[in-house]
């Protein structure tokens, strides 16, 4: 079944010249190990088609239940040559957690998703 | 020694809430007030101020901050360091120096003053020795833009600060120091660990970190169950309770607002995060794998675990330079079909550009309402759209095509699709923009200096 990443984990957005950072944050520590998972830096790329024009990197952070990612090429140049509206990338967290994913009905069930 | 140091954030950035820091210095006991007021480009704006007034170029605000501060703060002993300095530390130390002695705490109070972050007069010579100040991001070298640069600093870490909180200073006020060197320097002075006492040094960094963007650690911008949050209106701001052994409470003082639990304080964690294996400071490297996080109680959150590793030989360089102009226009239109006419009046607006010939490097259209923040993942726009706002931004070296762009808006009211309003503000503005290069220069290069005035 399909899950709402959003069902699973909050998240907080920042910049870095060009370079927008997403923390996926788990909900709760028996979340932490489907995204870390399924929320690959490959998934990620994908799910940004056309707002991230750069490579994607992953880090783990199983002490925080927290993934980072680094979505180069993402903010239209950056800082204060950027035109966009989110020049600062701060809503690319609630961006992230619009994605869907799939589990199996019985693990979405021991995890009281159903 | 004291058993635990409270350090209180004041400022998130230049232009947080006013009174929060008096809140921080009047709300509850606390030992230090940290305040951050630089933001990558401000030290651009404060180099143009004092272009125009030798005696400008710092955070104004600091001064009549300090005015209604200082006697509390002389009262319950509670010190200050700031990087409210930017391009003129010893004039904003001196508006200090003067305040504090209208307020009759003459003899009562010294300022330390850290300067040697400035480095604009020597970029030539730099450059010439072959330290090619390249871009972090873009690795180009600086000689690109060197004919455009506005100021040039080099990143100061705690050990300045430091040197003027052990010289007796109550305010220590720096130009571009890091924010998280301003919350680790008196932990060092108050509790004397080791320059090389890594792990320590990175807790105390990572303190900073946590309380260096004010109440975003505290239930501000916090998306874990927002509509819960208590009272935003009376946020209470961070404080960092920390004690020797380089453990620490993240808490705020009682009777305020917001919130500090583990989703707040992971919140804040991973904003701006680029590799958590190394979290590179002046000070030392900071390892964000290893922290370890425990609820402390209401409002209370316990940080311990954590590691760090030698700071390298290098500082970061914050450069800025002019990048040309840039111009924004917007325009509401209403349902029905909001976002169709939206669409069709950039049509309109792009095909008049390319007729009158105006280039530009950039020019990007979004749809507020439908799609500016999300993209294409917020799928297709509802026909049934109550309005979307058409916003248009061109950039480009040529002022004049972004003048002539500027132009082009409000005759879209009486030329373009119906339905259309929210052209109150006149014309939009040109703005020059003023661009931020990063680079790295080794540490020997930069010598901090350490002065200590009497009030």
């Amino acid at each position: 079944m399909k899950v709402q990443l959003i069902r699973l984990a909050h998240a907080r957005s920042g910049d870095k010249g060009d370079t927008a950072n997403v923390g996926l944050i788990a909900l709760q520590p028996e979340f932490y190990p489907i995204i870390e998972r399924e929320v690959t830096a490959a998934r990620v790329k994908e799910h940004f088609k056309g707002i991230c024009h750069g490579d994607v990197d992953r880090f783990e952070l199983p002490n925080l239940g927290a993934l980072n990612f680094l979505l180069h090429e993402s903010l239209g140049g950056g800082g204060t040559l950027s035109l966009m509206t989110d020049a600062q990338g701060k809503t690319f967290s609630t961006a992230m957690l619009r994605m869907q994913i799939d589990i199996s009905e019985e693990e979405a069930r021991s995890l009281g998703l159903t | 020694m004291k058993e635990k140091i409270r350090i209180a954030a004041g400022q998130g950035f230049w232009g947080d809430l006013p009174d929060a820091p008096v809140r921080q210095v009047e709300g509850g006991p606390i030992d230090y007030l940290m305040l951050d007021y630089l933001a990558e480009v401000t030290m651009s704006i404060m180099q143009k101020q004092r272009a125009r007034d030798p005696n400008a170029g710092y955070a104004r605000d600091f001064v009549p901050l300090m005015r209604r501060i200082l006697p509390a703060c002389v009262e319950r002993g509670i010190k200050v360091t700031a990087n409210a300095g930017g391009v003129n530390v010893a004039g904003c130390a001196a508006a200090v120096r003067d305040v504090a002695r209208d307020l009759g705490l003459a003899g009562q109070i010294k300022i330390g003053i850290v300067t040697g972050d400035d480095i604009l007069d020597r970029v030539d010579e730099l450059l010439g020795r072959g330290i090619e100040l390249r871009n972090m991001d873009t690795d180009e070298p600086l000689s690109r833009v060197r004919d455009r640069i506005q100021s040039a600093n080099a990143y100061l870490g705690a050990a300045p600060i430091v040197e003027g909180l052990n010289r007796g200073a109550h305010v220590v006020i720096t130009g571009r120091a890091t924010d998280t060197g301003l919350t680790l320097a008196p932990l060092i002075h108050e509790f004397g660990w080791a320059e090389d006492d890594w792990n320590r040094l990175a807790a105390g960094t990572i303190a900073g970190h946590i309380i260096e963007c004010g109440a975003q650690c505290s239930g501000g911008n916090c998306q874990f169950n927002w509509q819960d949050i208590p009272d935003l209106a009376n946020v209470g701001f961070p404080i960092a309770e920390a004690s020797p052994d380089g453990t620490f409470v993240i808490t705020k003082h009682d009777g305020t607002g917001g919130r500090v639990n583990l989703p707040s304080v992971k919140e804040q964690l991973v904003y701006e995060m680029g590799d958590p294996h190394g979290y590179i400071t002046p000070d030392c490297v900071a390892d964000f794998t290893t922290i370890q996080l425990a609820d402390g109680g209401q409002d209370r959150v316990r940080v311990f675990g954590i590691e760090g590793r030698p700071a390298t030989e290098f500082l970061k360089v914050s450069i800025s330079y002019s990048a040309g102009y840039k111009a924004v226009g917007t325009l509401v239109y209403s349902w029905p079909d909001a976002y169709a006419k939206a669409e069709a009046a950039d049509k309109i607006l792009r095909a008049r550009l390319d007729r009158l010939g105006l280039q530009f490097e950039q020019i990007l259209t979004e749809f507020v309402g439908a799609s500016a923040t999300h993209g294409s993942l917020a799928g297709k726009p509802s026909p049934d759209l109550a309005e979307v706002q058409l916003r248009v931004g061109v950039r480009g070296d040529d002022r004049k095509a972004i003048e002539r762009f500027t132009k082009e808006i409000a005759p879209l009211i009486l030329t373009g699709p119906p339905g259309v309003t929210g052209f109150a503000g006149g014309r939009p503005k040109v703005e020059e923009i003023v661009a931020y290069w990063p680079a790295l220069i080794p540490k020997n290069e930069i010598t901090a200096r350490v002065e200590i005035i009497d009030a």
